[in-house]
């Protein structure tokens, strides 16, 4: 699968469409397939303020449980509820559809901290 | 297989039980009608015959050490001799209520008072708990000790437990539990504790370390003297998890290594049956500073008479309803009778002899990570051995061939692990045949891999769904559904 | 050497392959220091046929084997059909280990599943684990559970809790930093609930609790707001009481010994644990699931693994592990050898002659009953001439009690508790009353 150029990397294996100053958050096709099988996802709730690199939620698959950090700071204002009937999106479409939750952003500077899709394929490779 | 829900018959036989010989009120006189149960739960009437086939059939689809050799690494499935299960079931061991006045009981509480005896100069620590029921439970109570230990001292920075980054999951687990919080401390190249990253961490913060000698990669900790010198130096407590007693019992005693606390697992190095996940019994020694913590009531020995003891203003309290798991107590009381110290040290010999024979013959055919002596077991990985053929696959393959897997996956710091641990009680003949089909697979691997990635073929079941089971979860038997 | 199959041969031969010539070059890696200290133990090792002997003479110290038990209190004298022993004790079972592999586990994992689905039919709550260490410890875990759901910091705890039970509860809450509030008595033997606790992340009550006396728990549930009510209970007595479930308990705990276990001084024992399917994410313990193979075969095999301590570590719900499986393998027996119609039959001949013996105490004038609440198979007698005297006579002739000390330290002095159980004949309990009353 290729990496949406429009979209930021982090190190974890989160990938960041930003849009004005919110940005939908999920993990990268990397991090699903590596994971295997997603059974669960933990969303974060509605509302509540992360920090840059603080937890957002995790993703469980039958074996392993894998923390999703938010790639910036901010208030959650949307989570995908989709993702409590059918976790299994996140394996089918990790960029798209499987995406986890919409942050407004308090800091949107934070953005230069960021990886290209170029960099993050050249961390994968 | 169906499960006993589906052989039900309406009208089963009775018999267990006689008439009611004294007059019958009825329930709703005696409790009142709103007590009373209204619906009785689905558990079906059979006959005797029927309950005795299903569960004869089921226990066809098992495996146990009785079947073949269980090399599950760190969880020492050696044989569990017979002898051990008569003693635990004679009745005047199992028809004895807890509550009974200790002058009843004087038979169990001299049985448990020795094995405390036993246990002490085997770990070379002044006093022994048989409260513990599990590894983890032994662990718990550890980590209970550590809190008390400090509270007492008013120490109350010290929060935090070091261990290394190869413990086994109920470690940090326990520590959690127990209200502190984990710092790992990465393993060196040669596997065992990286010294100086133990110092960096050492303040007045620690409560101490958590640590499995010899570890979960089989090695022992070459510098465990100057690591327990370490922590005791900076204040902390150490506890030695004894999942892997077995390696050294009979030459070798935690006392004399820097162990503040010690758990052993009863289940493990002293022989008592693992019973498809436990009752097991872990029992914990301690160094002197800690008596005053430990869980009451103690079982002790005044003149020739042997009592609970209560009086202990500093315990922890206690962590199990009663003494610990008495029955299992009496197998490994049995088990080290037989044995004496000539047969604890054969134990460690025939153990440590067996796992170096099987890793110096397998590491011809798998990858060793680290080739060096082991003790009791050996780690090696499946990686490189073919193109897309992971542990699962070995594991699944080896089923087919009647053996079970050894540990796979972990620890997490070997890459597709399969940790092998044979025990004393495995013959050569038996570990050259196990080493044989791990060769034939590993051939397979390269020349026939979807014998590996099918496999299981010739087990009751096959590979089990478990993304399934984990997405829509069934945990009861579904009567309400067609 | 006993239970070692290699010969001098052998291992012989095994040294000179690894490059080695004696056993001792292979603990090269003890220090110095640890291996000159050793010290034997001083145990010379003994045939199979003199331990045998040994034990068998310390069992027969046990004068308790002998006696008639009247002691209750959590751990009970009920039969266990003979089927179950045997079955029970088949190695395929006995000598397995924890099913971490499927395929070859099928007999272990087939029995937690039924004993899950026992446990929630029993306490009619929607999910149980395979198993926790005792009914102490599943009520402590309980109670750690209620604190990660709800976060308050305080527990409310019942004061008619078993003496053991509370012991454990308080050492685990005391770890975790929970404050324990107690909920009153009434006169009746049951809790005070006229006003409860508010700011508590859990309300625990045990019922039957340690006076024998059933607890109206009737509308409790929705008084407590969104605190979590945890009942401990006496599991062979659901075969007659309504169980907790049908008064909306959300958490339902209890000691399984009475499904098939030996008293066996007082271990191993059966912690149950059931709970409501939304709290499953914080379930501890392991439970076994249904699914199928790739040939569509239905199969079992553990699940919901990411909150157990081998993936989750440090944020586990649990440190359990190795747990009670092979008590909760009996018990599973023990409840399909006399079925549900057995059960009932079995749970009201406990009730009926435990109301026998309180009825004979009270007509014979032997001692007064001190609470008033409805019981099930155990109930408090302040008996006529002292509770001291009376246990006294009790123990000579040959039955077993607790001493007053156990009730005098829940706050009933003078006192004595007795249990019944389908295994008391008529006989024997008139003989009780008599003793009771100061016969000899």
């Amino acid at each position: 699968m290729a990496y949406p150029t429009a979209f930021r990397y982090t190190k974890e294996h989160e990938w960041v469409k930003i849009d004005g100053n919110r940005a939908r958050i999920g993990i990268t096709d990397h991090a699903q397939a590596e994971l295997g099988d997603v059974v669960f996802v933990e969303l974060p709730t509605v509302g509540a303020d992360v920090k840059q690199g603080g937890l957002l939620g995790t993703v469980e698959s039958v074996k392993a449980v894998s923390d999703v950090y938010a790639p910036l700071s901010g208030k959650v204002i949307e989570a995908n509820r989709n993702l409590e009937q059918s976790p299994e999106t996140v394996n089918q479409s990790p960029h798209d559809a499987g995406w986890i939750a919409v942050i407004q952003l308090s800091n949107p500077a934070e953005a230069g901290s960021l990886l290209d899709a170029a960099a993050y394929e050249a961390l994968i490779a | 297989m169906r499960t006993i829900f589906e052989r039900g018959a309406p009208e089963a036989a009775d018999g267990v039980f006689p008439a009611c010989d004294v007059p019958e009120q009825g329930a709703a006189a005696c409790l009142g009608a709103d007590l009373v149960r209204t619906s009785p739960p689905r558990i079906p009437n059979t006959t005797e015959t029927t309950v005795v086939r299903h569960y004869t059939r089921l226990s066809k689809l098992n495996y146990g050490v009785d079947d073949g050799i269980y090399p599950l690494g760190s969880c020492t499935m050696k044989y569990n001799p017979k002898v051990n299960e008569d003693a635990a079931a004679l009745p005047g061991f199992a028809n004895v209520h807890p509550g009974a006045d200790e002058r009843y009981a004087q038979g169990s509480l001299e049985l448990l008072y020795e094995l405390t005896q036993l246990l002490q100069g085997i770990a070379g620590l002044p006093a022994v708990t048989l409260q513990p029921v599990a590894g983890a439970h032994g662990e718990l109570t550890g980590m209970f000790l550590f809190r008390k230990y400090f509270e007492s001292r008013g120490e109350t920075k010290r929060t935090r437990i070091l261990l290394p980054d190869s413990a086994h999951g109920t470690n940090p687990a326990s520590a959690a539990q127990a209200g502190f919080s984990v710092t790992e401390i990465p393993s060196n190249a040669r596997g065992t504790v990286d010294l100086g990253a133990l110092r960096a961490e050492l303040d007045d913060t620690v409560a101490g370390i958590m640590l499995t000698v010899p570890n979960t990669l089989g090695i022992f900790e070459e510098n465990i003297l100057e690591v327990t010198r370490a922590v005791r130096e900076a204040g902390g407590l150490c506890y030695f998890d004894g999942a892997n007693l077995n390696s050294f019992i009979g030459r070798a005693r935690p006392g004399d290594m820097g162990a503040d606390v010690f758990h052993f697992n009863l289940h493990k190095t002293l022989s008592t049956p693992h019973g498809g996940g436990g009752p097991g019994a872990g029992a914990v020694a301690v160094s002197e500073r800690l008596v005053p913590f430990l869980p009451v009531p103690r079982v002790a020995k005044r003149g020739d008479r042997y009592q609970l003891d209560w009086d202990a203003p500093q315990s922890i309290g206690s962590v199990h309803s009663f003494f610990g798991n008495v029955l299992v107590a009496i197998k490994a009381y049995a088990y080290v009778q037989q044995l004496g110290d000539e047969g604890l040290r054969a134990v460690s010999e025939n153990a440590v002899l067996n796992a170096n024979y099987l890793q110096e013959r397998l590491k011809r055919t798998y990858a060793l990570p680290y080739d060096r002596l082991c003790k009791h077991e050996f780690v090696l990985s499946s990686e490189g051995l073919a193109e897309g053929v992971t542990t699962l696959d070995v594991a699944k393959r080896l089923i087919d061939y009647g053996v079970h897997p050894p540990t796979v996956y972990f620890p997490l710091i070997v890459h597709e692990a399969v940790m092998i641990e044979p025990t004393e009680t495995e013959s050569r003949e038996s570990l050259d045949r196990f080493a044989e089909i791990l060769e034939r697979i590993a051939a397979e691997a390269r020349e026939h891999p979807e014998l590996l990635h099918e496999a299981p073929t010739r087990a009751p079941v096959r590979r089990l769904d478990q993304t399934a089971a984990a997405r829509t979860p069934v945990f009861k038997f579904p009567f309400d559904a067609e | 050497m006993r239970y070692i199959p290699n010969a001098d041969a052998d291992r012989q031969a095994m040294l000179r392959s690894i490059g080695r010539t004696s056993v001792d070059e292979l603990f090269s890696d003890l220090p110095e220091s640890v291996a000159k200290a050793y010290r034997p133990v001083g145990l010379p090792p003994r045939s199979e046929l003199e331990v045998v002997e040994e034990l068998t003479k310390l069992s027969a110290r046990n004068e308790a084997a002998e006696r008639i038990p009247l002691l209750g209190g959590g751990i009970y004298d009920h039969y266990v059909p003979r089927a179950v022993h045997h079955l029970a004790s088949r190695s395929e079972f006995s000598t397995a280990y924890t099913p971490y592999q499927p395929e070859i586990s099928q007999g272990t994992l087939t029995v937690m599943f039924e004993f899950q689905t026992m446990v929630c039919e029993l306490t009619q709550m929607e999910i149980a684990n395979a198993s926790m260490y005792d009914g102490a410890t599943a009520l402590a875990e309980a109670v750690l559970m209620a604190e990660r759901i709800r976060k308050r910091g305080k527990v409310a705890v019942a004061a008619n809790l078993f003496s053991h039970y509370r012991r454990v509860v308080n050492t685990y809450a005391w770890a975790a930093g929970i404050d324990l509030v107690e909920i009153p008595l009434a006169s009746s033997g049951r809790c005070d609930f006229g006003r409860l606790p508010d700011g508590v992340s859990a309300l625990v009550v045990q019922s039957p609790n340690a006076f024998g006396v059933i607890e109206t728990l009737a509308g409790l549930k929705n008084r407590l707001g969104d605190a979590l009510l945890i009942v401990a209970t006496y599991p062979l007595a659901l075969g007659i009481l309504e169980p907790p479930g049908a008064f909306g308990a959300d958490v339902v705990v209890g000691e399984g010994q009475c499904l098939g276990l030996p008293m066996g001084y007082g271990g191993p024992l059966l912690g149950l644990f059931a709970t409501r399917k939304e709290h499953l994410r914080q379930l501890p313990g392991r439970v076994a699931g249904r699914t199928v193979d790739v040939d569509g075969r239905l199969g079992y095999t553990m699940t919901a693994q990411t909150r157990e301590q081998h993936i989750r570590r440090e944020k586990a719900t649990s440190n359990i592990c190795t747990n009670s499986a092979h008590c909760a393998l009996s018990a599973t027996m023990y409840l399909a050898s006399i079925g549900a119609s057995g059960l009932h039959r079995v749970a009201l001949l406990n009730l009926e002659k435990a109301h026998y013996l309180a009825a004979r105490v009270e007509k014979n004038k032997s001692g007064t009953l001190v609470f008033d609440g409805p019981f099930y198979n155990e109930f408090v007698v302040r008996p006529k001439g002292g509770a001291d005297a009376a246990r006294e006579r009790l123990e000579a002739a040959g039955f077993l009690v607790e001493p007053p000390q156990a009730m005098a330290d829940l706050g009933v002095p003078d006192a004595l508790r007795l249990a019944v159980t389908e295994r008391r004949t008529r006989s024997e309990l008139d003989r009780v009353a008599d003793v009771l009353g100061g016969k000899r």
